[in-house]
């Protein structure tokens, strides 16, 4: 039967553990008006066709960071990514890689999460102010310096792409190292140095070889690979210095 | 083994964790669980775009944010509650820009603030258009600063444990393994936010199936003023993503067919050029989506495949000003719409968007059941009355979740150990739900069928405009589709992260909150923000100046009580705009 061109294939990876052995594909065919999204067409499988596909969203706005998933080989958020760019089709969709596959479309991401908080994502201070003592000041400059590294959605899009994750899972990776800097860069942040230490042993920004992967992929603009290198080029000065000067208290 | 908690949270946007790193601060040793079917930074906190509101000029008056709260309710909310909440709101905005929020500035550094809709004053806080996103994620991050908060990320509560007239616990399926564990607690918190997946055309997040509305009402708590629904007037057609207010607060106009500023019709003030506070397109939420319905009346909407649309004008606005206040606004046009608002008009069309009711709480959080406390969009304290004001939801979550929070770690830090019955009761429990995985069902009908079904019936019956005979239909239609969903078709019998099984629990919750909403509306008669009746136009202080509380009773069916409302200073008076 001849496909008209108002629908396309879906080949979507499949992966039941307590019935398959290993991931295969299975192919539906879905409707692909102009606005409908790579996440409608698996929603049209879901609700009509059949019930057992799993993955995971929620926003269909490109902000939860749900929907990541392998789109024609490329880590694509799937509510930002439309069916018709990949006319006529087919469009294959498999999960995120270099993360363990869980089922179906779904990854388990528990390992950034656990390093998420290594890297103490949070204002760090000496003293924290009374909230009596109002505000802190930012001026809009202040703010633009670490603004991009707090849009980071933990979509794990660069996890996916990132070479050097794929092969040292021990690598912190673009995410936990971006958001690290983005408490760095906020002149409210004293956290700094603790979080050098954390960043700069062995699983830390070594392991970046400056593929910019991360930067690419990234559907919100954050550029980790920038945060990286310069992480590397602090953290080289404090290694110097380290055999210049006697350690501090 | 049962795990067993002082306080489990049920749901981690930010409510949830705005009460959980209040319960931290407060008393450190309390053991604390988040539980919740997503991982935090995934709740749909994410999503709120325009801002916070909160007193932050000289030139600005709490009683002038409270004043604007309880004229924009239509004289529904709680004068208490108002209270509290506009005093309390500086502090708490100020307390997320201690933990790292990244407020937008003025050029010297200071917190800027944006108009928004209703206000009369320049008092919303916003993080440019991206301040749910930003303030989630800074109480994400700065939760895991507390090392007595314990999450259970990725599981799936199904009810709440009630023994001795107490909530005692919770049951709850780990998504992961399908392992579904009794987990025990002297205190529970909802904080589950909205329904909106209810209707068929709506802002909300595919997770917003009115959770934790269903568990309360099921255990036994009534839920407050269910038939104000609040409609957004500017949703995109059919992916019903959000336009932010802080569009209009910024300087776009809402145009009709003809290209004209047709609110200028509808009482809400004289077109200038300029924005103006509480006037035309800063108006509240719901006359301007009733006013959207008239236009439609009078043929003076837009067709477009996905319905009637008006246009949003930001044109004028040039570039810059849009690519600095409202980025993200202009992001979701170019990749949702195809279109680019610095040269093309946006086409808009109202969206359901938040409720105001919810579980009914007092002034901190608790609900009549021992032990069980709510806040955020799940709960109606209630400030928002009819009609919620854009910007307040923010601060209401910090708000009530802090104290939530505390009134919760107090009562957890003096009531008895959970009791054997309850174990007993989780026990049942997860024999329900294993029989259930085990039986599928090939012949019965989809999930999706009955959803879809649900949502046409509930707009058709409980849109913007109501009457006696649509809510009637409504009821009957809800009736013979609970029917229905007892008999539906599961095909995965996974234990592994089985997304269908959820869905139809999700359904089963969804069904209880849809037709509280359509009873409440039923029973109301009279028109008041958001619940407009065109069978009876008119408020009626006289009947209806109290809240509704929906009991659900044992078979299903709803009971209904009225409570009066709390006025403390501003008796009822007449809803000015534009003047």
């Amino acid at each position: 039967m001849g496909k008209s061109a108002d629908r396309i294939t879906l080949q979507v990876a499949r992966y039941r553990p307590e019935q398959d052995v290993a991931p295969s594909f299975q192919e539906y065919e879905v409707p692909c008006p102009k606005d409908w999204v790579v996440l409608d067409g698996l929603n049209y499988v879901k609700d009509r066709l059949d019930g057992t596909l799993s993955y995971r969203w929620s926003c269909r706005m490109g902000i939860c960071g749900s929907c990541g998933m392998t789109v024609n080989g490329e880590p694509k958020l799937t509510c930002a990514t439309f069916l018709t760019d990949y006319a006529p089709g087919p469009v294959r969709v498999e999960p995120l890689r270099n993360f363990p596959i869980v089922r179906d479309l779904i990854v388990e991401i528990g390992d950034f999460m656990r390093k998420l908080v290594t890297v103490k994502p949070w204002i760090v201070r000496t003293a924290e102010k009374p909230l009596s003592e109002g505000a802190y000041r930012q001026t809009p400059q202040e703010l633009e310096e670490y603004k991009q590294f707090s849009m980071c959605i933990n979509c794990m899009l660069c996890y996916a792409a990132c070479p050097i994750y794929g092969l040292d899972p021990h690598f912190i990776g673009p995410a936990a190292i971006a958001l690290a800097q983005r408490y760095n860069l906020d002149n409210r942040d004293e956290g700094n140095a603790e979080r050098l230490q954390i960043l700069s042993q062995h699983e830390g920004i070594w392991g970046c070889t400056f593929v910019g992967e991360c930067t690419k992929v990234c559907p919100k603009h954050v550029d980790p690979a920038g945060a990286i290198q310069r992480y590397k080029l602090d953290a080289s000065v404090e290694w110097l210095k380290s055999f210049f000067m006697p350690r501090g208290a | 083994m049962t795990p067993s908690h002082d306080i489990v949270l049920v749901g981690g946007g930010g409510a949830g964790l705005r009460a959980a790193i209040a319960i931290a601060e407060t008393n450190p040793r309390l053991d604390i669980a988040v539980v919740s079917k997503v991982y935090p930074m995934r709740s749909h906190t994410v999503s709120a775009e325009g801002g916070a509101a909160g007193v932050a000029l000289p030139e600005d008056t709490l009683d002038e944010h409270a004043y604007d709260t309880i004229s924009g309710g239509d004289w529904l909310t709680d004068q208490d509650a108002v209270e509290a909440f506009v005093r309390e709101a500086p502090q708490e905005l100020l307390r997320l820009e201690h933990w790292g929020c990244p407020w937008s500035r003025e050029p010297d550094g200071r917190v800027a603030v944006r108009p928004f809709g209703g206000m009369k004053k320049m008092r919303t806080w916003f993080a440019a258009d991206k301040t749910g996103f930003h303030m989630l994620h800074t109480l994400f991050q700065t939760s895991l600063k507390y090392t007595g908060v314990r999450r259970y990320d990725e599981w799936f509560v199904t009810t709440l444990l009630v023994d001795d007239g107490r909530v005692q616990g919770v049951v709850a399926i780990e998504l992961m393994s399908g392992r579904i564990a009794t987990i025990t607690a002297r205190a529970v918190i909802l904080c589950t936010g909205g329904c909106g997946r209810v209707f068929p055309f709506t802002t909300n997040a595919a997770i917003k199936n009115g959770d934790g509305m269903a568990l309360a009402y099921r255990a036994g708590a009534p839920l407050k003023d269910m038939e104000f629904v609040q409609y957004h007037p500017t949703g995109l057609p059919f992916t019903g993503i959000l336009i932010t207010e802080a569009a209009r607060a910024e300087g776009g106009f809402l145009i009709n067919k003809d290209g004209y500023r047709y609110l200028q019709d509808y009482n809400l003030g004289k077109p200038e050029p300029t924005p103006v506070l509480r006037s035309m397109e800063l108006g509240p939420r719901d006359r301007l989506s009733q006013a959207f319905m008239k236009e439609l009346e009078q043929g003076r909407t837009i067709d477009t495949p996905y319905g009637p649309v008006v246009h949003l004008d930001l044109r004028h606005l040039g570039r810059k000003k849009i690519e600095t206040k409202i980025p993200f606004v202009r992001e979701l046009c170019l990749k949702y719409q195809n279109v680019d608002p610095v040269t093309d008009l946006v086409p808009v069309r109202p969206v359901v968007h938040y409720m105001m009711g919810g579980v009914h709480t007092d002034i901190n959080g608790a609900t009549p059941l021992s032990g069980l406390y709510a806040a955020g969009e799940v709960a109606c304290v209630s400030i928002n009355g009819a009609n919620r004001l854009g910007s307040n939801s923010l601060p209401e979550l910090l708000v009530f979740g802090a104290r939530a929070g505390l009134a919760a770690a107090e009562y957890a830090s003096t009531c008895k150990e959970p009791g054997a019955a309850v174990l007993a009761q989780g026990k049942d429990e997860e024999g329900r739900l294993q029989a259930g995985l085990r039986r599928t069902n090939g012949n019965g009908e989809r999930v999706a069928t009955i959803r879809d079904e649900m949502q046409k019936t509930m707009e058709e019956s409980a849109g913007i405009y109501r009457t006696g005979e649509s809510l009637r239909r409504g009821v009957e239609a809800l009736q013979a589709l609970q029917a229905r969903a007892c008999r539906l078709a599961v095909d995965d019998a996974s234990l592994t992260f089985n997304t269908e099984r959820v869905t139809a629990l999700e359904l089963s919750f969804m069904l209880d909150v849809a037709s509280a909403i359509v009873n409440a509306a039923l029973r109301r008669e009279e028109s008041r923000g958001a619940h407009q009746r065109t069978d009876f136009p008119k408020r009626d202080d006289q009947r209806f100046l109290s809240h509704s509380l929906m009991y659900r009773q044992s078979d299903g069916s709803c009971r209904v009580e009225y409570l009066p409302v709390t006025i403390t200073r501003w008796p009822p008076g007449e809803r000015v705009y534009g003047k």
